[in-house]
């Protein structure tokens, strides 16, 4: 299974080891359990990082954290140096994080080319008047917009599907829409929470080789994942959580045959057996 | 010292009979998630049953029953009428509707609202109907220097009464602890083998029923009814159910009660022509500052 | 296909279908000329508020999903700012009617500022209890100004000084459906822009909007500023036509009315708008022989309404615009 994704180009750009995203003993708790313990974590710029761990170890809550869907109850965390702790998801956006969620949350009554478009909301300025009337800065952005997110749209491989409603379109394609309207917002950091959850294996190997490809234009990402074929496939390094802690991280290789890792996903050795 | 003991009690008065109908706007809401706009116009349809059987139909009932029996009469008719009624509207004007969202339900209860509320005035006339004395427990007693009217005890009583076994039902038994987990989680309830239909006939029998007793409550206490009375008091009875807390039933009847007690407060201390103002300011207030309410909880979404 | 032209296809989505529009908007010109009773022009007249009004809680409701139960307190705020600067102060009412839009405009902001970040359920109670005390405390009269529940009457007519006075119901049918004309262009370009795609997503999913990149609390309120000075402007208008404002005028029953037309036409419709005001507007004229059933009646409807078609009567149309889409869809509603 493992040699059916395409091998990585070993590209000039990736070799940077400048971080992106950094986060210091984050925790997070909701009442009496602590979802997210102390979670260090560092990603790199144009690599691709993966967060792995069975369910409930707290992964997508770190992404909510992050992404300042929710508070943090401890720790801080740094995009490009600059510290984001506690900012709404609305100026992270802006700070340029993008992502998408696990369970798709796409805006089902609009077309795929608003949806995208939406994307590019943050990055245009016309204002409510400029809007009424219909001022030539304001026809012009608009157009813009639209190009953008044609653009994207064409890129994730959905431009036939412009001015369908999203409910309408197939489940797979509503993934690439999500990413898609995340991407026409040209952040510098993805973050996606199980991208390729509800794809079957074609669909899950050429979204893969799709992130190969957008990875080259100075985008970081980071992914959760389940399916070990698309961690171990794409990922240029793996952090491991169970229980909101971080138990492993290091080179897909490293973690694959860890033995803490191991024991995380399956349980003891000895169980296995009985 | 007197005074304020007597304008406490006032306040209970008024209290229970918002409690009574905040019980039904916070059962079918913490279940359905549905504010039961129709509710306060159930609650006038018992006073006017209970005025129909009372003064239209004095001959029959209060010179058999007399007038404590007729009284007890009339709040046993304006039950199950209410609680049948109740039973109907969601039979006929929510069950079809739910499917299609939350906006349609609360667009279709207020036609239900409409649609009873000018049934009243049909049949019963626009003009306000009136309770006569001679059907009303009218003896006051003389109780430590005080002078309290017997008709707003048995109001009390009774008030509390039936907020006790409510209570009892709601905290104390296995149903009742159906009917809390389907406020909190109705399709998992479902899943895990609660009658979903045994909990709906319930709360939108006993909601409406207990509504329409106070319906005839306040037809004794205040005298005059009128077919629009629903929607003050059904938005004060709903004020009431995010006071205690939404979906917490227990928590209605501490909102109804704390609601009455403010409101005579208010309108003693700050102005009757301001009191429904000051208690809409009280709503927008604990709205903002505490708005899962006094005994409610949060509930997280998943994101 | 160039790229102009694609943009050009997406921005005429709701002009495409010109000839009807051409139609309907001679249609309205002509009508008084074609009526001659001032009964029924008066009927348009109001037909012409209730669409007013219904566009401007369209904005709230319709295109952003918030449930706003209280409008016609905004058009109270409207309507006494004409009242009381015009019969206290003499200001020209014309004048009036943008003080009065920027007056239910400055309310909103500040009465709906701690208040937008609640949740549906929540806010619609708040502002059932929002449009409770505007109405309330126009009865009790404070500080004098309001006139208390017998209002304030002897309001003038619109004027441009003395050339060119509204003063016949012909004229004031011209006025309120030049306005609503206005605004209806002004809601379209809006809808057509980012400004009107954030509303909408706001509508669909807040969690997805907000991590989109759009301040959700910022839209939640411009929304309700923008439907509050529309709602202000109507209830102006409505002020000038009537001469007289009561507190009567704004009971609860009215935002009802103007929720169950976003609801009748189809959220987000403008079109459906319009449908929606003719029926809450025309219905009682219909059903004025059977006086005492009509508003029975009319629960009667909006009960089966919800059963039937839940979507409203003209559900909005998105996307490229196909000739089934003009004839009328049935509905499951889109929420």
């Amino acid at each position: 299974m493992k040699g059916k994704i395409l091998e990585k180009e070993n590209n000039i750009d990736r070799f940077t080891d400048e971080v992106v995203l950094k986060t210091d003993k984050l925790t997070k708790r909701f009442g009496g359990l602590v979802a997210v313990d102390q979670i260090d974590l560092t990603v790199k710029k144009g690599k691709i990082s993966s967060i792995i761990g069975p369910n409930g170890a707290g992964k997508t809550t770190v992404f909510n954290v992050i992404t300042g869907i929710y508070q943090p109850d401890g720790g801080q965390y740094f995009f490009k140096g600059e510290k984001i702790s506690g900012l709404k998801p609305h100026q992270i956006l802006t700070k340029g994080i993008a992502r998408t969620f696990q369970n798709i949350r796409l805006f089902q009554n609009m077309t795929c080319l608003e949806n995208v478009m939406s994307g590019q909301h943050a990055r245009s300025q016309s204002g409510v008047w400029p809007s009424i009337f219909r001022f030539p800065f304001q026809t012009r952005e608009e157009r813009k917009i639209q190009e953008v997110a044609e653009g994207r749209l064409e890129q994730v491989g959905l431009g036939p599907y412009k001015y369908e409603l999203a409910k309408n379109i197939a489940y797979g394609n509503q993934r690439l829409l999500e990413i898609a309207r995340a991407l026409a917002s040209n952040p510098d950091l993805l973050i996606l929470d199980e991208p390729s959850s509800g794809l079957n294996d074609k669909e899950s190997e050429d979204l893969m080789n799709f992130l190969n490809e957008i990875i080259k234009k100075d985008l970081t990402i980071l992914l959760i994942e389940h399916d070990m074929n698309v961690v171990m496939g794409i990922s240029d390094w793996v952090t491991v959580m169970d229980e909101g802690k971080k138990i492993a991280e290091g080179k897909p290789e490293e973690v694959y045959s860890n033995p803490v890792v191991i024991e995380a996903y399956l349980g003891k050795e000895e169980e296995e057996d009985m | 010292m007197k005074l304020i003991i007597e304008q406490l009690l006032n306040g209970l008065t008024i209290g229970s009979f918002y409690a009574l109908i905040a019980l039904g706007y916070s059962m079918v809401y913490g279940v359905m998630k549905l504010i039961n706009f129709a509710h306060g116009d159930l609650f006038t349809l018992g006073s006017f049953v209970g005025y129909t059987l009372l003064v239209m139909g004095t001959a029959y009932v209060t010179s058999i029953f007399g007038i404590w029996g007729g009284m007890i009469a009339a709040m046993l008719v304006a039950a199950i009428i209410i609680g049948s009624m109740g039973l109907i509207v969601e039979r006929l004007a929510y069950r079809p509707i739910y499917p299609a969202g939350r906006l349609p339900a609360v667009v279709s209860a207020l036609g239900v609202s409409i649609i009873i509320q000018n049934s009243i005035m049909v049949i019963w006339g626009a003009r306000p109907q009136a309770y006569t004395s001679d059907v009303i427990p009218n003896y006051m007693l003389n109780i430590a220097g005080l002078r309290i009217n017997i008709l707003q005890i048995i109001i009390l009583l009774l008030s509390f009464l039936f907020m006790g076994i409510l209570y009892y039902i709601i905290q104390k038994t296995t149903f009742g602890a159906a009917i809390r987990a389907c406020a909190l989680d109705r399709e998992t309830a479902a899943l895990m083998g609660i009658n979903i239909n045994l909990i709906i006939f319930f709360i939108f029998a006993l909601g409406p029923a207990l509504g329409g007793t106070a319906g005839v409550m306040v037809g004794m206490y205040y005298r005059k009814i009128t077919f629009i009375m629903g929607w003050n008091y059904g938005l004060k009875a709903f004020t009431a159910t995010i006071l205690g807390g939404i979906g917490n039933i227990p928590g209605a009847m501490l909102g109804g009660l704390i609601l009455g007690m403010l409101e005579m407060l208010g309108s003693v201390y700050i102005s009757t022509a301001y009191k429904d103002v000051f208690v809409f300011l009280i709503l927008i207030l604990v709205l903002i500052f505490r708005p899962t309410g006094i005994l409610g909880e949060k509930v997280a979404e998943k994101v | 296909m160039n790229k102009k032209d694609s943009y050009n296809n997406n921005y005429n989505t709701n002009w495409k279908n010109r000839w009807f529009i051409v139609i309907v908007t001679l249609a309205f010109l002509f009508f008084p000329f074609i009526v001659k009773s001032n009964y029924i022009i008066d009927v348009a007249f109001f037909f012409g508020v209730y669409t007013l009004l219904g566009l401007s809680l369209n904005v709230v409701l319709g295109e952003v999903g918030l449930f706003d139960l209280g409008h016609m307190g905004f058009a109270a705020i409207g309507a006494y700012t004409t009242a009381i600067l015009n019969t206290s102060f003499g200001i020209p009412v014309l004048l009036l009617l943008p003080v009065s839009a920027i007056a239910a405009a400055i309310f909103a902001y500040l009465v709906c500022s701690p208040i937008i970040h609640l949740r549906g359920d929540y806010l619609c109670i708040v502002t059932i209890g929002m449009g409770e005390i505007i109405r309330l405390t126009l009865i009790n009269n404070p500080f004098g100004i309001t006139g208390g529940p017998n209002g304030i009457f002897g309001i003038c007519f619109p004027s441009v000084g003395n050339l060119f006075v509204i003063d016949s119901c012909i004229k004031y049918y011209y006025y309120i459906w030049i306005v609503v004309g206005l605004s209806v262009i002004a809601l379209i370009n809006l809808q057509n822009s980012r400004i009107g795609r954030a509303w909408n997503c706001i509508r669909e999913d807040v969690i997805a909007a907000e991590a989109t990149g759009i301040d959700v609390r910022h839209y939640k309120l411009l929304a309700f500023i923008l439907g509050a000075a529309l709602a202000g402007v109507g209830g102006s208008v409505y002020a000038t036509k009537l001469m007289v404002v009561s507190p009567e005028s704004f009971i609860f029953m009215e935002s009802c009315l103007l929720f169950c037309i976003v609801l009748i036409g189809g959220m987000g419709s403008i079109p459906g708008i319009f449908i929606g005001a003719a029926a809450i507007s025309l219905f009682p004229e219909i059903f004025r022989p059977f006086a005492q059933y009509r508003m029975l009646i009319f629960g009667v409807a909006m009960v089966l309404m919800m059963m039937f078609r839940p979507g409203g009567v003209w559900p909005r149309q998105r996307g490229k615009l196909q000739t089934e889409s003009m004839l009328i869809k049935a509905g499951k509603s889109e929420i």
